[in-house]
């Protein structure tokens, strides 16, 4: 038995390093596995609401993950997906509860897309592909990673978008002060609308993939 | 001419594989080609190469281009000193040179923009520079207003070429038309530079209504409605090359006559506009559905649309039957567009760059069902 004892491994284990870090560029949620796209296309039109977001789903994400990896010996694998939802359900009500307490002009602005956290594809993934088969530690690791590979993705497209569409950065009117309306410049108004999130996820993809061959399949 | 086949021939070693400028070889070959018909042959197998390369097509369609433009210059001029109320006083050479000179400029930043990326990711990727840029260089000059800001035409152009065509792989790969992913740019980006009543008419006095027969026709003001003949010839505010439908069927038959354009979609996309046209006609609930149908053949872009853009050879169907479709929902959904969507005065864009998403679509159809018609004609079952 003295051979089999488990040798304790520390919190930052290289193994619990890549937890975190893969899902910022090599497995990353948003650009790699093509997952919650949805919010990243509705609440980036501004840095404020892509934020609020982002910090909502990693702490969603990362409860979630904890609770299910304690509970993955007792649920039941035929209703393991209800399980789930529950407890993301409970912990979205949460979240939205101290948003609407605390942050209530940011959480109007972000209106559905809290409550969509639930249908959230990186929450499903994570919760089915790890959190089910991991301990609690590694689990929470897990689902920080993936929310800051969700959060830097989402941040991102904002600055740009809210940079070019209304000319601010952070409700900071940047092109203002630089005087380039004075020069004849105009706000992007193409920026704003859904569409052009899409385009620059693509663009973002693209640098991405073109960066890290190894992201690029064969054909 | 001799001199310079020899001055070409002379620097060309440098150009190749292993020469010094080996980087810069597809710029090298884009302006030798561009100079000298290519002396490319086949090495294997019988096959005939015709002198008549991608590049010689694309200036036919410039040329077909010209009528309209000349037209536009002039035209752009000729509503600038009436909204001043100086029309009586100019001639003609004032109008037009006016209109040259404003003119001019979107051409160059349109050619100067687009070439730039174009040969950038030549040279990047390695492969030849591509001749398409050629033809929706001239064409995006024409469909937008004449006082466009160049800094907006440079940063649409960039998205078209970018976005709209090299992401797919360039010139042959793109699914929307690079001319009309601009204009469409534009149009939702900086929506006060490119509708409304304010920007047809270049530099235009501030009491003088600009609005186009179309923005008119869609809040119901048919007060003052252009004539047949005016709208025919083009005498009316609108993009630069747009408005005088001569000039466009002059460049039509060009087209048609070098066998570039396809007659399949021109004359669908004609007779689905005709045809909702009249349907509209028949119910005739408001002033505009009222509209005699030929009236849609004539206004806005509808003409330029169907012979310059409706027919880009690499955006439209491919198969016969598939190009009837696809030009007569081209017709349709733009005549449906203009009357039914408050949003929209002119349909014609949009209708194209939908019906260019689906041509893939109905080409995939036609084949599958002449498929299966043949098969249905085997007598012996496999």
């Amino acid at each position: 038995m003295s051979e089999a004892v488990k040798r304790k491994e520390p919190l930052f284990s290289p193994r619990n390093k890549k937890l975190i870090f893969n899902p910022l560029s090599k497995e990353n949620p948003i650009t790699v596995q093509v997952l919650g796209i949805c919010s990243a296309l509705a609440v980036t039109a501004k840095l404020e609401p892509a934020f609020v977001m982002s910090i909502s789903v990693m702490a969603v994400l990362a409860a979630a993950n904890v609770i299910i990896s304690m509970l993955r010996n007792t649920i039941p694998s035929r209703i393991r997906i209800i399980v789930q939802l529950v407890i993301v359900a409970a912990l979205v009500i949460l979240v939205d509860q101290v948003l609407k307490a605390f942050a209530y002009d940011v959480s109007k602005q972000l209106s559905v897309f809290v409550g969509l956290i639930i249908t959230n594809c990186i929450l499903m993934g994570r919760l089915e592909a790890f959190a089910m088969g991991n301990k609690p530690w590694p689990a929470f690791l897990d689902g920080i990673g993936n929310a800051m590979g969700y959060a830097w993705i989402l941040i991102t497209i904002a600055f740009f978008r809210e940079l070019f569409g209304s000319g601010t950065v952070w409700n900071y009117p940047v092109m203002e002060n630089l005087g380039l309306y004075d020069l004849g410049y105009k706000n992007n108004g193409f920026m704003i609308l859904p569409p052009m999130a899409l385009i620059v996820v693509g663009i973002i993809i693209w640098i991405q993939r073109s960066r890290d061959k190894e992201l690029v399949e064969e054909k | 001419m001799k001199a310079l086949r020899n001055y070409l021939d002379k620097i060309k070693p440098q150009f190749e594989k292993g020469g010094k400028l080996e980087k810069l070889h597809s710029t090298f070959e884009a302006f030798e080609t561009f100079l000298f018909v290519p002396d490319k042959v086949t090495f294997k197998g019988s096959h005939i190469r015709d002198s008549f390369d991608m590049k010689r097509a694309m200036i036919v369609v410039v040329v077909a281009l010209i009528p309209a433009l000349l037209f536009g210059m002039w035209n752009t001029g000729y509503w600038h000193f009436k909204s001043l109320g100086e029309a009586e006083a100019m001639g003609f050479w004032d109008m037009f040179f006016y209109g040259f000179l404003k003119i001019l400029p979107i051409i160059v930043v349109s050619y100067v923009v687009g070439l730039g990326i174009e040969f950038a990711f030549a040279q990047h990727r390695g492969h030849e520079v591509n001749e398409g840029y050629l033809v929706s260089g001239m064409l995006i000059p024409l469909i937008v207003p004449a006082d466009i800001p160049l800094w907006m035409l440079a940063i649409a152009i960039v998205f078209a070429v970018v976005i709209g065509k090299e992401v797919f792989g360039g010139t042959g790969m793109n699914i929307l038309n690079p001319a009309l992913t601009a204009r469409a740019f534009l149009f939702f980006a900086y929506p006060q530079d490119m509708s409304g009543d304010k920007v047809w008419i270049a530099e235009k006095a501030d009491a003088f209504s600009g609005a186009t027969p179309l923005g008119n026709a869609l809040v119901g003001n048919f007060d003052n409605f252009p004539s047949v003949h005016d709208l025919f010839f083009g005498f009316v505010p609108g993009s630069v090359g747009e408005t005088s439908t001569i000039a466009i069927l002059i460049g039509a038959v060009i087209l048609l006559f070098t066998g570039i354009a396809s007659w399949r979609v021109m004359f669908s996309v004609f007779a689905g506009g005709y045809i909702m046209g009249l349907i509209f006609n028949f119910f005739g609930a408001n002033a505009y559905m009222e509209l005699p149908a030929y009236y849609h053949l004539i206004m806005g872009g509808f003409a330029f649309g169907a012979v310059f853009m409706a027919t880009d050879p690499v955006t439209a169907s491919q198969t016969n039957r598939g190009k009837y479709i696809y030009g007569f929902l081209i017709g349709f959904l733009a005549v449906i567009i203009r009357v039914v969507n408050p949003a929209y005065p002119e349909g014609m864009m949009l209708a194209i760059l939908l019906m260019n998403v689906f041509a893939p679509l109905i080409d995939h159809y036609v084949v599958e069902s002449n498929i299966k018609r043949r098969l249905k004609r085997i007598k012996v079952k496999a």
